[in-house]
């Protein structure tokens, strides 16, 4: 008999226990031997032009430092050409310490290594550069004025600079009822807890590197490719993240430092940036100016769309993410326009923050939508659902399933969306505080990736699953054991899943919601086939694995290599939902709390509850930082983060939370991957701030199109 | 200048030679290899490095060994006792109150100090003792279910 099913119970954590009593390993904390040496980065003080002088005499004398490398010493690298899915299709990388340009405030232009992290520390700020300035666009609004389009073409995966269907312009001057605007959100930043860190060291001619990263599997191939040396010579190895949101999906510049050192003093080296180095050098949510013109007939259905984006970037990279894509899919119109631009300016490229372009993009189109429920006179969920989508009208597909409509009825009858009086400020608590309800929509796309898994079925009737994935916190190693144990038929704590280190099986990046549908279908493909080996080896017939291993001579090892089907071909494929959001807001003080939060997701098979629903709470308090708190000053003169610590840039702490629900509708999906999982990490931040920031529309009859939702814009 | 530092970790005596100036936090996780012990911010301002110090709540990356010494000073690795997690440990690994885990220990050992001096706290006492520790994964709320849960069972044992 098998057991009953693993997949879709809440298990806890199998990794739990390794949390709870910090036996859990992060990349900082591996020790590589005594020998180690300690990194630290000396960073640019201006944005734009060539170091004139450099002086590190009094840091190369300083108590325990071993070496102090500029571009004037550092050994010059190949830098292979390199390119990977999570690296921007035109530009090129910064070669660090490899000349005297200074492209962005905050850039590397030394680094100190000593005995000691303190020692190196010192040493650091006994570091005297000295710069020729030149002039550097750090203003946005003048960026802005040069944007460009996209080089990227959409074939490629690049996000295009203009689409159209049907003529969105005669169609927005011919309707009855318009709603034009503009929105803006500032640079965020993703400030996971653990700093971003690295260790390298060198054996011969391999290296060996803990590092903190989304993907090991490019860490490795990436410094391969800058070293000069075959992939085989790297080992990557990263089993736990502490949070990354994106940030680490590329290896940063310090990441090749440390490597740079280690060779350098031969000895192993740790590079640990600090929470101030994290926001000019591991990526951001890029600025954006968003412009939206909507035109509907008075019934609420739309005739025009228009959409457009101008966002920030780095002048040696061009960063683009599907700001727009959503736009042209989520409704049903005829008449559709965007147009994307970036702005290159002396900044630090920007990366995918988690929900990368659609939880921009939809902030805007989302308010927008409000708008127009408010200029229409109509219920705003009941205007989107007069415009549900029935096929992708963008690339003309049918969706592979989509519950939009089923996300905006469970959530409201949850909500309470029926007790809301439509007009603004009508609503009360009891202690005479406005009270605001408001909505939005949600949708990210779903993508599956190549991935491999091994699987050894050992003679004691345990089982090895391994891959080369990452866990930065969802629950990797959770929910892969429960696919495994259940396509094995084993109890869950015979299985072991194996993840984070470039020996094993490759896997994709763990970023955009993929994992579980990329990782998950190759430990399901490698799981099955394993189990049919074992059985056709089976001595004596039986149903039952543990028995069969048990009269084996030697393990079953098999290793799969899992290609997508061509599902994407036939199919539209993403996750929708609905997000209600309540507020109060004291109109004397500008204060906005968000007591209640709903979101309803169609996001497939769910295939552990508990881990999704803990991880859809965290992208909602996401959400709640993005429309209430967070905000990456930066000086517009000399492109310095202002605010480039905890204290400054502000996340929800616990106080900011209250009741938040995240319900799953029943969705069963043939089409997306053999497990049917879309993937709940990003969703989950999607429409958030727009739902926060219409109800504050409804509580108070205040627009606020920029966010953050900060009190001096509301009084 | 280095200083010969003796100091009380997890019940256990250890000798240190360390300069004055180096934190709490990187003697611990650098010198005595007690890296439960995390590093956010270096700056007091995320609370993930919280130690405890005769049962108060420490940020240890602000604080000076030298100053503590001959003080009982309990890191997450001191939490179990003989193996056996204690019941905030097991509710927050029951509850999934620990996504990435980077700010569990800092959390854990807060709310055992708040539960040793408030056995049965009331929600808005978990949030002030927890309005510290930041947590950018969870959201916080099987967090606070799980500290909840915990006093609940350990109220329950007495
Ligand atoms: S590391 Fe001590 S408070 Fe952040
Ligand atoms: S669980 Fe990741 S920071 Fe709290």
């Amino acid at each position: 008999m098998s057991p009953p099913s693993v997949i879709g119970q809440p298990i806890s954590r199998v990794d739990g226990r390794s949390k709870v009593t910090g036996a859990a390993k992060y990349a900082a904390e591996f020790d590589p031997g005594p020998r180690l040496g300690h990194g630290v980065v000396v960073t640019s003080t201006i944005a734009g032009g060539v170091i004139a002088t450099i002086d590190t005499a009094a840091a190369e004398t300083a108590a325990g430092v071993v070496a102090v490398l500029t571009h004037r010493n550092a050994p010059k690298l190949p830098y292979r050409e390199h390119k990977a899915d999570v690296d921007p299709e035109d530009g090129e990388r910064l070669h660090v310490l490899q000349d005297d340009r200074v492209h962005h405030h905050g850039q590397p232009v030394a680094l100190v290594v000593a005995n000691t992290f303190e020692q190196a520390t010192h040493g650091a700020s006994l570091v005297r550069v000295t710069y020729h300035e030149e002039p550097a666009l750090t203003d946005f609004g003048q960026a802005e004025t040069r944007a460009v389009p996209p080089g990227a073409r959409r074939e490629d995966g690049g996000h295009p600079g203009e689409t159209r269907r049907g003529n969105a312009d005669a169609a927005l001057a011919a309707a009855a009822v318009r709603v034009v605007a503009e929105y803006v959100i500032p640079r965020e930043q993703h400030n996971p807890i653990e700093l971003h860190a690295t260790i390298a060291a060198w054996e011969d001619v391999t290296l060996t590197l803990w590092d903190k990263t989304q993907w090991v599997d490019n860490v490795r191939d990436e410094m391969a490719a800058v070293f000069g040396i075959p992939i085989e010579n790297v080992r990557v190895v990263s089993p736990f993240g502490g949070g990354a949101f994106g940030s680490a999906l590329r290896p940063w510049p310090h990441v090749t430092l440390a490597a740079m050192a280690a060779r350098h003093v031969d000895r192993p080296v740790k590079i640990v940036l600090t929470r101030r180095q994290m926001y000019g050098s591991t990526g951001y949510r890029p600025h954006t100016v968003q412009r939206v013109a909507l035109g509907a007939e008075r019934t609420g259905r739309l005739v025009a769309l228009h959409h457009e984006g101008i966002a920030e970037t780095s002048t040696y990279e061009q960063y683009t993410e599907s700001l727009l894509d959503a736009t042209r899919l989520l409704y049903s119109c005829p008449n559709v326009t965007t147009r994307y631009r970036v702005a290159p300016m002396n900044v630090n490229t920007p990366t995918p923050m988690r929900a990368p372009g659609e939880a921009s993009g939809l902030f805007a189109l989302e308010c927008a939508m409000d708008e127009l429920a408010v200029a229409l006179d109509m219920d705003p969920v009941q205007l989107r659902v007069r415009n549900d989508a029935e096929r992708d009208e963008d690339a003309d597909l049918p969706f592979s399933s989509r519950a939009l409509r089923e996300c905006f009825r469970v959530g409201a009858e949850r909500f309470g969306w029926e007790r809301r009086d439509p007009r603004p400020t009508s609503m009360r608590d009891t202690s005479g505080r406005l009270v605001g309800y408001g909505c939005a929509s949600a949708t990210y796309p779903v993508s599956v990736e190549a991935a491999s898994a091994r699987v050894q079925l050992l003679v004691d009737g345990s089982a090895i699953v391994s891959s080369a994935a990452s866990d930065m916190g969802p629950g990797t190693y959770t929910s892969m054991t429960q696919v495994a144990a259940e396509t094995l038929g084993l109890p869950l704590h015979r299985v072991t899943f194996e993840l984070g280190d470039t020996r094993m099986p490759t896997a994709p990046v763990h970023g955009g919601s993929i994992t579980m549908a990329s990782v998950g279908s190759a430990v399901q493909a490698a799981c099955t086939k394993a189990r049919r080996q074992a059985f056709a080896r089976a001595k004596r017939p039986s149903a039952d694995l543990v028995e069969v291993l048990r009269q084996l001579d030697y393990s079953v090892d098999v290793t799969v290599h899992n290609e997508p089907d061509d599902a994407a071909d036939h199919y539209s494929m993403h996750a929708f939902g609905a997000v209600f959001a309540e507020v109060v807001v004291d109109a004397a003080l500008g204060t906005v709390r968000v007591p209640r939060i709903v979101g309803a997701y169609g996001a497939g098979r769910i295939i552990n509850p508990k881990t999704a629903h803990s991880q859809a709470i965290g992208g909602m308090v996401m959400g709640i930082g993005m429309a209430l708190l967070e905000h990456t000053v930066v000086d517009a003169r000399s492109g310095r983060v202002v605010n480039s610590d905890l204290a400054g840039y502000l996340v929800p702490v616990n106080a900011d939370v209250r009741d938040l629900e995240a319900i799953f509708v029943d969705e069963h999906d043939p089409h997306v991957n053999p497990l049917g999982v879309k993937g709940v990490a990003e969703i989950t931040l999607v429409g958030v701030a727009a739902a926060i920031a219409n109800a504050v529309h409804h509580a108070t009859g205040r627009r606020v199109r920029e966010l953050p939702i900060t009190a001096e814009k509301l009084v | 200048m280095k200083v010969r530092l003796a100091l009380t970790v997890n019940g256990e005596s250890r000798e240190v030679l360390a300069p004055v100036h180096k934190t709490l936090l990187e003697v611990l996780r650098e010198d005595l290899g007690l890296t439960g012990t995390k590093h956010g911010c270096e700056l007091g301002e995320c609370g993930t490095c919280t130690v405890l110090v005769d049962g108060e709540p420490v940020l240890s990356c602000l604080a000076l060994p030298v100053a503590i010494e001959g003080r009982a000073i309990t890191t997450i690795e001191g939490m179990a006792e003989g193996g056996e997690l204690h019941p905030l440990q097991q509710a927050f690994a029951e509850l999934g109150a620990a996504q990435c885990g980077y700010c569990t220990p800092g959390i854990l050992l807060t709310a055992q100090a708040l539960l040793d001096e408030t056995p049965t706290p009331t929600r808005d006492e978990i949030k002030e003792a927890l309005a510290g520790n930041l947590c950018r994964c969870t959201g916080y709320t099987k967090i606070l279910d799980a500290v909840e849960l915990a006093s609940m069972r350990m109220g329950a044992r007495k």
